[in-house]
Protein backbone atom coordinates (compact mmCIF):
# COMPACT_ATOMS: atom_id res chain seq x y z
CA UNK A 1 0.00 0.00 0.00
CA UNK A 2 2.54 2.74 1.00
CA UNK A 3 4.77 1.51 -1.87
CA UNK A 4 1.69 2.48 -4.70
CA UNK A 5 1.50 6.02 -3.01
CA UNK A 6 5.24 6.19 -2.82
CA UNK A 7 5.35 5.15 -6.86
CA UNK A 8 2.33 7.62 -7.90
CA UNK A 9 4.69 10.15 -6.19
CA UNK A 10 7.81 9.26 -8.31
CA UNK A 11 5.44 9.25 -11.33
CA UNK A 12 4.17 12.66 -10.54
CA UNK A 13 8.11 14.15 -10.13
CA UNK A 14 8.82 12.54 -13.13
CA UNK A 15 6.31 14.34 -14.85
CA UNK A 16 7.58 17.60 -13.37
CA UNK A 17 10.85 16.84 -14.12
CA UNK A 18 9.83 16.09 -17.69
CA UNK A 19 7.75 18.79 -18.88
CA UNK A 20 9.08 21.97 -16.95
CA UNK A 21 10.83 24.48 -19.24
CA UNK A 22 13.23 25.67 -16.30
CA UNK A 23 16.50 23.34 -16.10
CA UNK A 24 17.58 23.89 -12.70
CA UNK A 25 13.96 23.04 -11.88
CA UNK A 26 13.65 19.85 -13.73
CA UNK A 27 17.37 19.00 -12.14
CA UNK A 28 15.48 19.20 -8.64
CA UNK A 29 12.85 17.07 -9.21
CA UNK A 30 14.76 14.35 -11.00
CA UNK A 31 16.25 14.44 -7.23
CA UNK A 32 13.13 14.34 -5.80
CA UNK A 33 12.32 11.22 -7.71
CA UNK A 34 15.55 9.89 -6.79
CA UNK A 35 14.97 10.60 -3.08
CA UNK A 36 11.60 8.37 -3.34
CA UNK A 37 13.74 5.51 -4.98
CA UNK A 38 15.70 5.00 -1.89
CA UNK A 39 12.58 4.95 0.15
CA UNK A 40 11.15 2.50 -1.83
CA UNK A 41 14.24 0.18 -1.54
CA UNK A 42 13.84 0.54 2.41
CA UNK A 43 10.38 -0.16 2.17
CA UNK A 44 11.42 -3.18 0.04
CA UNK A 45 14.09 -4.49 2.94
CA UNK A 46 17.11 -3.63 1.08
CA UNK A 47 19.28 -1.36 3.58
CA UNK A 48 22.78 -1.55 1.01
CA UNK A 49 20.39 0.02 -1.95
CA UNK A 50 19.27 2.66 0.35
CA UNK A 51 22.12 3.92 1.29
CA UNK A 52 24.39 3.74 -1.85
CA UNK A 53 21.08 5.36 -3.77
CA UNK A 54 20.94 8.12 -1.74
CA UNK A 55 24.64 8.87 -1.55
CA UNK A 56 25.19 8.58 -5.44
CA UNK A 57 21.58 10.56 -6.36
CA UNK A 58 23.33 13.63 -4.07
CA UNK A 59 26.31 13.33 -6.35
CA UNK A 60 24.35 12.97 -9.74
CA UNK A 61 22.35 16.03 -8.54
CA UNK A 62 25.68 18.23 -8.01
CA UNK A 63 27.38 17.06 -11.33
CA UNK A 64 23.62 17.50 -13.36
CA UNK A 65 23.52 21.29 -11.61
CA UNK A 66 27.21 21.88 -12.91
CA UNK A 67 26.11 21.36 -16.30
CA UNK A 68 23.04 23.34 -16.27
CA UNK A 69 24.77 26.53 -15.23
CA UNK A 70 25.74 27.46 -18.53
CA UNK A 71 22.22 28.50 -20.31
CA UNK A 72 18.90 28.09 -20.18
CA UNK A 73 17.05 26.89 -23.45
CA UNK A 74 13.20 27.18 -23.91
CA UNK A 75 12.11 24.03 -25.86
CA UNK A 76 10.23 25.10 -29.16
CA UNK A 77 8.66 22.27 -31.07
CA UNK A 78 8.21 23.49 -34.79
CA UNK A 79 7.54 21.36 -37.92
CA UNK A 80 6.51 17.86 -37.87
CA UNK A 81 5.85 18.11 -34.66
CA UNK A 82 2.21 16.15 -34.39
CA UNK A 83 3.32 13.21 -36.74
CA UNK A 84 6.46 13.09 -34.45
CA UNK A 85 4.50 13.00 -31.10
CA UNK A 86 1.70 11.06 -32.20
CA UNK A 87 4.42 7.96 -33.82
CA UNK A 88 6.07 8.08 -30.06
CA UNK A 89 3.17 7.90 -27.98
CA UNK A 90 2.46 4.82 -30.34
CA UNK A 91 5.12 3.09 -30.05
CA UNK A 92 5.54 3.61 -26.21
CA UNK A 93 1.88 1.65 -26.20
CA UNK A 94 2.92 -1.27 -28.12
CA UNK A 95 5.82 -1.49 -25.98
CA UNK A 96 3.48 -1.13 -22.74
CA UNK A 97 0.86 -3.84 -24.14
CA UNK A 98 3.88 -5.71 -25.05
CA UNK A 99 5.49 -5.65 -21.62
CA UNK A 100 1.95 -6.45 -20.14
CA UNK A 101 1.46 -9.73 -21.63
CA UNK A 102 5.08 -10.72 -20.45
CA UNK A 103 4.71 -9.83 -17.47
CA UNK A 104 1.42 -12.03 -16.47
CA UNK A 105 4.35 -14.59 -16.53
CA UNK A 106 6.10 -13.25 -13.66
CA UNK A 107 5.43 -15.48 -10.51
CA UNK A 108 3.40 -12.55 -7.97
CA UNK A 109 4.45 -10.37 -6.48
CA UNK A 110 5.51 -10.69 -3.48
CA UNK A 111 6.34 -15.05 -3.51
CA UNK A 112 9.86 -15.64 -5.75
CA UNK A 113 11.58 -18.87 -6.61
CA UNK A 114 14.66 -18.90 -4.75
CA UNK A 115 16.24 -21.74 -5.82
CA UNK A 116 19.95 -20.16 -6.46
CA UNK A 117 19.55 -18.34 -3.29
CA UNK A 118 18.98 -20.76 -1.00
CA UNK A 119 22.48 -21.86 -1.22
CA UNK A 120 23.65 -18.79 -0.58
CA UNK A 121 21.50 -18.06 2.54
CA UNK A 122 22.31 -21.20 4.26
CA UNK A 123 25.81 -21.64 3.22
CA UNK A 124 26.58 -17.91 3.38
CA UNK A 125 27.95 -17.76 7.08
CA UNK A 126 29.49 -20.93 7.15
CA UNK A 127 31.63 -20.44 3.73
CA UNK A 128 32.98 -16.83 4.71
CA UNK A 129 31.97 -15.70 7.51
CA UNK A 130 30.40 -12.32 6.71
CA UNK A 131 26.66 -11.55 8.24
CA UNK A 132 25.90 -9.36 5.81
CA UNK A 133 24.79 -11.80 2.90
CA UNK A 134 24.73 -9.24 0.29
CA UNK A 135 28.19 -8.32 0.88
CA UNK A 136 29.48 -12.18 0.75
CA UNK A 137 27.52 -12.62 -3.18
CA UNK A 138 29.07 -9.54 -4.30
CA UNK A 139 32.74 -9.95 -2.91
CA UNK A 140 33.11 -13.79 -2.42
CA UNK A 141 30.22 -15.85 -4.39
CA UNK A 142 30.32 -13.52 -7.71
CA UNK A 143 33.44 -11.71 -7.31
CA UNK A 144 34.10 -11.66 -10.89
CA UNK A 145 31.51 -9.19 -11.77
CA UNK A 146 32.60 -6.73 -9.10
CA UNK A 147 35.91 -6.93 -11.25
CA UNK A 148 33.98 -6.35 -13.97
CA UNK A 149 32.32 -2.71 -12.47
CA UNK A 150 35.75 -2.19 -10.69
CA UNK A 151 37.03 -1.71 -14.32
CA UNK A 152 34.26 0.01 -15.86
CA UNK A 153 34.26 2.80 -13.15
CA UNK A 154 37.76 2.73 -13.79
CA UNK A 155 37.22 3.31 -17.57
CA UNK A 156 34.48 6.06 -17.35
CA UNK A 157 37.12 8.36 -15.18
CA UNK A 158 40.02 7.83 -17.61
CA UNK A 159 37.21 8.78 -20.30
CA UNK A 160 36.23 12.09 -18.69
CA UNK A 161 39.48 12.79 -17.86
CA UNK A 162 40.45 12.29 -21.36
CA UNK A 163 37.53 14.35 -22.90
CA UNK A 164 37.88 17.68 -20.39
CA UNK A 165 42.02 17.71 -21.53
CA UNK A 166 43.10 21.43 -22.89
CA UNK A 167 45.64 19.39 -24.93
CA UNK A 168 43.56 20.28 -28.25
CA UNK A 169 44.49 20.02 -32.38
CA UNK A 170 46.54 23.16 -33.28
CA UNK A 171 44.77 25.44 -36.13
CA UNK B 1 27.76 43.02 -3.44
CA UNK B 2 30.58 40.49 -4.33
CA UNK B 3 33.01 39.07 -1.58
CA UNK B 4 36.65 38.61 -2.79
CA UNK B 5 37.21 35.70 -1.09
CA UNK B 6 36.96 32.46 -2.73
CA UNK B 7 34.42 30.16 -1.51
CA UNK B 8 31.30 30.53 0.00
CA UNK B 9 29.80 33.17 2.86
CA UNK B 10 30.98 32.60 6.41
CA UNK B 11 28.28 30.81 8.08
CA UNK B 12 28.56 27.59 5.10
CA UNK B 13 32.55 27.90 6.31
CA UNK B 14 32.00 27.67 9.80
CA UNK B 15 29.80 24.97 9.20
CA UNK B 16 32.14 23.09 6.97
CA UNK B 17 34.57 23.24 9.38
CA UNK B 18 32.60 21.26 11.95
CA UNK B 19 31.34 18.74 9.86
CA UNK B 20 33.39 17.55 7.30
CA UNK B 21 35.36 15.63 9.65
CA UNK B 22 32.24 13.85 10.72
CA UNK B 23 31.17 13.17 7.48
CA UNK B 24 34.70 11.80 6.83
CA UNK B 25 34.49 9.40 10.16
CA UNK B 26 31.57 8.31 8.89
CA UNK B 27 32.44 6.93 5.63
CA UNK B 28 35.09 5.25 7.16
CA UNK B 29 33.09 3.74 9.80
CA UNK B 30 30.44 1.81 6.32
CA UNK B 31 33.62 0.98 4.52
CA UNK B 32 35.23 -0.99 7.65
CA UNK B 33 31.82 -2.58 9.09
CA UNK B 34 30.30 -3.79 5.41
CA UNK B 35 30.87 -7.12 6.23
CA UNK B 36 28.48 -7.06 9.42
CA UNK B 37 25.88 -4.20 8.74
CA UNK B 38 24.25 -3.05 5.76
CA UNK B 39 27.04 -0.40 3.07
CA UNK B 40 30.22 -1.97 1.98
CA UNK B 41 32.55 -0.37 -0.23
CA UNK B 42 30.76 1.63 -2.83
CA UNK B 43 28.49 3.95 -0.65
CA UNK B 44 31.69 4.41 1.73
CA UNK B 45 33.68 5.77 -1.09
CA UNK B 46 31.16 8.02 -2.20
CA UNK B 47 30.42 8.94 1.54
CA UNK B 48 34.51 10.13 1.59
CA UNK B 49 34.59 11.52 -2.43
CA UNK B 50 31.07 13.50 -1.07
CA UNK B 51 33.47 15.23 2.46
CA UNK B 52 36.27 16.22 -0.12
CA UNK B 53 33.61 17.90 -2.55
CA UNK B 54 31.73 19.45 0.43
CA UNK B 55 35.10 21.26 1.50
CA UNK B 56 36.11 21.95 -2.41
CA UNK B 57 32.57 23.40 -2.52
CA UNK B 58 32.44 26.02 0.65
CA UNK B 59 36.36 26.70 0.96
CA UNK B 60 37.40 27.29 -2.70
CA UNK B 61 39.60 25.02 -4.84
CA UNK B 62 42.89 26.11 -3.91
CA UNK B 63 42.60 24.65 -0.20
CA UNK B 64 40.95 21.24 -1.30
CA UNK B 65 43.12 20.89 -4.02
CA UNK B 66 46.07 21.65 -0.93
CA UNK B 67 44.36 18.51 0.59
CA UNK B 68 44.43 15.63 -1.98
CA UNK B 69 45.56 17.17 -5.20
CA UNK B 70 44.59 15.66 -8.61
CA UNK B 71 47.86 14.06 -9.45
CA UNK B 72 47.35 12.08 -5.67
CA UNK B 73 43.73 11.62 -7.11
CA UNK B 74 44.44 9.59 -9.83
CA UNK B 75 47.36 7.26 -8.00
CA UNK B 76 45.27 7.02 -5.20
CA UNK B 77 42.95 5.38 -7.48
CA UNK B 78 45.00 2.98 -10.01
CA UNK B 79 46.06 1.87 -6.54
CA UNK B 80 43.08 0.74 -5.23
CA UNK B 81 41.96 -1.25 -8.28
CA UNK B 82 45.47 -2.61 -8.57
CA UNK B 83 45.24 -3.69 -5.09
CA UNK B 84 41.46 -5.18 -5.81
CA UNK B 85 43.09 -6.95 -8.63
CA UNK B 86 46.02 -8.59 -7.13
CA UNK B 87 43.65 -9.99 -4.26
CA UNK B 88 41.91 -11.63 -6.77
CA UNK B 89 44.79 -13.17 -8.39
CA UNK B 90 46.58 -14.20 -5.40
CA UNK B 91 43.53 -16.52 -4.73
CA UNK B 92 45.38 -18.92 -7.59
CA UNK B 93 47.46 -19.86 -4.33
CA UNK B 94 43.84 -21.99 -3.68
CA UNK B 95 43.72 -23.06 -6.96
CA UNK B 96 40.81 -20.69 -8.44
CA UNK B 97 40.46 -17.36 -9.58
CA UNK B 98 39.19 -15.36 -6.85
CA UNK B 99 39.29 -17.90 -3.68
CA UNK B 100 38.95 -16.94 -0.24
CA UNK B 101 42.33 -18.02 0.93
CA UNK B 102 42.41 -17.23 4.88
CA UNK B 103 42.32 -20.75 6.12
CA UNK B 104 40.09 -19.81 9.22
CA UNK B 105 37.19 -17.07 8.89
CA UNK B 106 37.14 -15.75 12.65
CA UNK B 107 34.14 -15.48 14.69
CA UNK B 108 31.38 -14.37 12.87
CA UNK B 109 29.56 -10.71 14.19
CA UNK B 110 33.57 -9.58 15.07
CA UNK B 111 35.29 -6.81 13.19
CA UNK B 112 38.68 -9.40 12.14
CA UNK B 113 36.67 -12.07 10.57
CA UNK B 114 35.20 -12.70 7.18
CA UNK B 115 38.75 -13.80 5.04
CA UNK B 116 39.24 -11.04 2.11
CA UNK B 117 35.94 -9.36 2.23
CA UNK B 118 37.40 -6.44 4.28
CA UNK B 119 40.84 -6.14 2.41
CA UNK B 120 38.54 -6.24 -0.59
CA UNK B 121 35.76 -3.72 0.47
CA UNK B 122 39.40 -1.09 1.55
CA UNK B 123 40.29 -1.43 -1.87
CA UNK B 124 37.08 -0.40 -3.50
CA UNK B 125 36.38 2.26 -1.38
CA UNK B 126 39.94 3.84 -2.69
CA UNK B 127 39.15 3.34 -6.33
CA UNK B 128 35.55 4.69 -6.31
CA UNK B 129 36.33 7.54 -3.37
CA UNK B 130 39.68 8.83 -5.75
CA UNK B 131 38.05 8.80 -9.04
CA UNK B 132 34.53 10.25 -8.00
CA UNK B 133 36.81 13.43 -6.47
CA UNK B 134 38.98 13.04 -9.99
CA UNK B 135 36.02 13.64 -12.09
CA UNK B 136 34.48 16.29 -9.79
CA UNK B 137 37.69 18.37 -9.44
CA UNK B 138 38.06 18.22 -14.14
CA UNK B 139 34.38 18.84 -14.55
CA UNK B 140 35.18 22.29 -12.05
CA UNK B 141 38.50 23.23 -13.29
CA UNK B 142 37.36 23.21 -16.71
CA UNK B 143 38.20 26.17 -18.62
CA UNK B 144 36.70 27.36 -21.55
CA UNK B 145 38.61 27.24 -25.18
CA UNK B 146 37.35 30.96 -26.26
CA UNK B 147 35.59 33.48 -23.71
CA UNK B 148 32.07 33.43 -24.26
CA UNK B 149 30.42 34.99 -20.83
CA UNK C 1 0.88 -7.06 -10.48
CA UNK C 2 -0.11 -3.16 -10.21
CA UNK C 3 3.42 -1.97 -8.98
CA UNK C 4 4.86 -3.63 -11.92
CA UNK C 5 2.38 -1.65 -14.20
CA UNK C 6 3.16 1.40 -12.40
CA UNK C 7 7.34 0.86 -12.35
CA UNK C 8 6.45 0.48 -16.50
CA UNK C 9 4.85 3.37 -16.68
CA UNK C 10 8.05 5.31 -14.72
CA UNK C 11 10.16 3.76 -17.53
CA UNK C 12 8.09 5.03 -20.49
CA UNK C 13 8.20 8.67 -19.18
CA UNK C 14 11.93 8.03 -19.35
CA UNK C 15 11.57 6.91 -22.89
CA UNK C 16 9.52 9.88 -24.30
CA UNK C 17 11.50 12.70 -22.78
CA UNK C 18 14.66 11.19 -24.77
CA UNK C 19 12.59 10.54 -27.84
CA UNK C 20 11.08 14.09 -28.01
CA UNK C 21 12.95 16.72 -26.22
CA UNK C 22 15.33 18.78 -27.92
CA UNK C 23 17.81 20.21 -24.85
CA UNK C 24 20.82 17.79 -24.55
CA UNK C 25 20.30 18.10 -20.69
CA UNK C 26 17.04 16.72 -21.21
CA UNK C 27 17.53 13.88 -22.69
CA UNK C 28 20.46 13.30 -19.96
CA UNK C 29 17.37 13.86 -17.52
CA UNK C 30 15.48 11.46 -19.27
CA UNK C 31 18.49 8.27 -19.07
CA UNK C 32 18.14 9.05 -15.24
CA UNK C 33 14.22 8.45 -14.95
CA UNK C 34 14.92 5.07 -17.21
CA UNK C 35 17.62 3.99 -15.17
CA UNK C 36 15.98 4.40 -11.87
CA UNK C 37 12.84 2.60 -13.40
CA UNK C 38 15.11 -0.61 -13.64
CA UNK C 39 16.69 -0.70 -10.79
CA UNK C 40 13.32 -0.61 -9.14
CA UNK C 41 12.31 -3.46 -11.48
CA UNK C 42 14.69 -5.30 -10.64
CA UNK C 43 14.66 -5.43 -6.73
CA UNK C 44 10.80 -5.84 -6.44
CA UNK C 45 10.95 -8.72 -8.60
CA UNK C 46 13.28 -10.58 -5.54
CA UNK C 47 10.82 -9.10 -3.13
CA UNK C 48 8.98 -11.84 -0.39
CA UNK C 49 6.03 -11.20 1.44
CA UNK C 50 6.76 -10.36 5.61
CA UNK C 51 10.65 -11.52 4.44
CA UNK C 52 13.55 -10.15 7.09
CA UNK C 53 16.51 -7.66 4.93
CA UNK C 54 19.10 -10.07 4.25
CA UNK C 55 21.58 -9.48 7.32
CA UNK C 56 21.96 -11.98 10.44
CA UNK C 57 21.49 -10.54 13.56
CA UNK C 58 22.77 -11.95 16.73
CA UNK C 59 20.38 -14.96 17.96
CA UNK C 60 18.12 -15.08 15.14
CA UNK C 61 17.25 -17.94 12.96
CA UNK C 62 17.92 -18.20 9.57
CA UNK C 63 14.70 -18.19 8.12
CA UNK C 64 12.63 -15.66 5.32
CA UNK C 65 14.77 -13.69 3.56
CA UNK C 66 13.88 -11.78 0.65
CA UNK C 67 16.25 -12.51 -2.27
CA UNK C 68 19.52 -11.38 -2.32
CA UNK C 69 20.95 -11.88 -5.81
CA UNK C 70 18.79 -8.85 -7.38
CA UNK C 71 19.92 -6.51 -4.51
CA UNK C 72 23.76 -7.20 -5.24
CA UNK C 73 22.82 -6.78 -9.34
CA UNK C 74 21.36 -3.53 -8.54
CA UNK C 75 24.21 -2.51 -6.54
CA UNK C 76 26.81 -2.16 -9.00
CA UNK C 77 24.71 -1.30 -11.36
CA UNK C 78 23.74 2.42 -9.34
CA UNK C 79 27.55 2.97 -8.92
CA UNK C 80 27.94 2.39 -12.96
CA UNK C 81 24.91 4.29 -13.72
CA UNK C 82 27.12 7.37 -11.98
CA UNK C 83 30.01 6.97 -13.76
CA UNK C 84 27.67 6.73 -17.04
CA UNK C 85 25.80 10.20 -16.18
CA UNK C 86 29.27 12.15 -15.26
CA UNK C 87 30.53 10.26 -19.12
CA UNK C 88 27.80 11.93 -20.69
CA UNK C 89 27.79 15.07 -18.50
CA UNK C 90 31.72 15.68 -19.75
CA UNK C 91 31.19 15.08 -23.25
CA UNK C 92 27.77 17.88 -23.22
CA UNK C 93 30.22 20.28 -21.56
CA UNK C 94 32.23 20.04 -24.50
CA UNK C 95 29.75 20.20 -27.00
CA UNK C 96 28.29 23.67 -25.48
CA UNK C 97 32.24 24.17 -25.61
CA UNK C 98 32.66 23.93 -29.38
CA UNK C 99 28.82 24.48 -31.01
CA UNK C 100 27.70 27.14 -28.35
CA UNK C 101 23.98 25.86 -28.66
CA UNK C 102 22.55 22.30 -26.64
CA UNK C 103 20.32 22.38 -29.22
CA UNK C 104 20.42 18.67 -30.80
CA UNK C 105 18.93 20.30 -34.16
CA UNK C 106 22.19 22.40 -34.77
CA UNK C 107 24.34 19.76 -33.40
CA UNK C 108 25.00 18.19 -37.27
CA UNK C 109 28.40 18.58 -38.17
CA UNK C 110 30.69 15.52 -37.40
CA UNK C 111 34.03 17.46 -37.36
CA UNK C 112 37.18 15.90 -36.02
Amino acid sequence: MELHILLLFMIFAAVVAVEVKDLLSSVIAVGAVGLGLSLAFLILKAPDLAITQLVVEILCLIILIRATIKKDLPLIRDGRWFFNTASTLLFIACFLAFAYFALKELPNFGQPIMRVAKEYIEGGLKKTGATNIVASIILDFRGYDTLGEATILFTAVMGVLAVMRKVGRIR
Amino acid sequence: MKNKEPGMTLIVKTITRLTVGLILLYGIYIVLHGHLSPGGGFAGGVIIALSFIHLMLAFGKDLALRKLGQLAASILESLGALMFLSIALLGFTGGYFFFNFFLQKGRPFELFSAGIIPLCNIAICLEVGAGLFAIFTVLILFKKSENKE
Amino acid sequence: MSVYILCLALFSIGLYCVLRKRNIIKIIIGLGIIEYAVNLFFVLIGYRMHARAPILAKDQAITNMVDPIPQALVLTSIVIGLAVTALIVAIAIRIYDKYGTFDITKIRRLRG
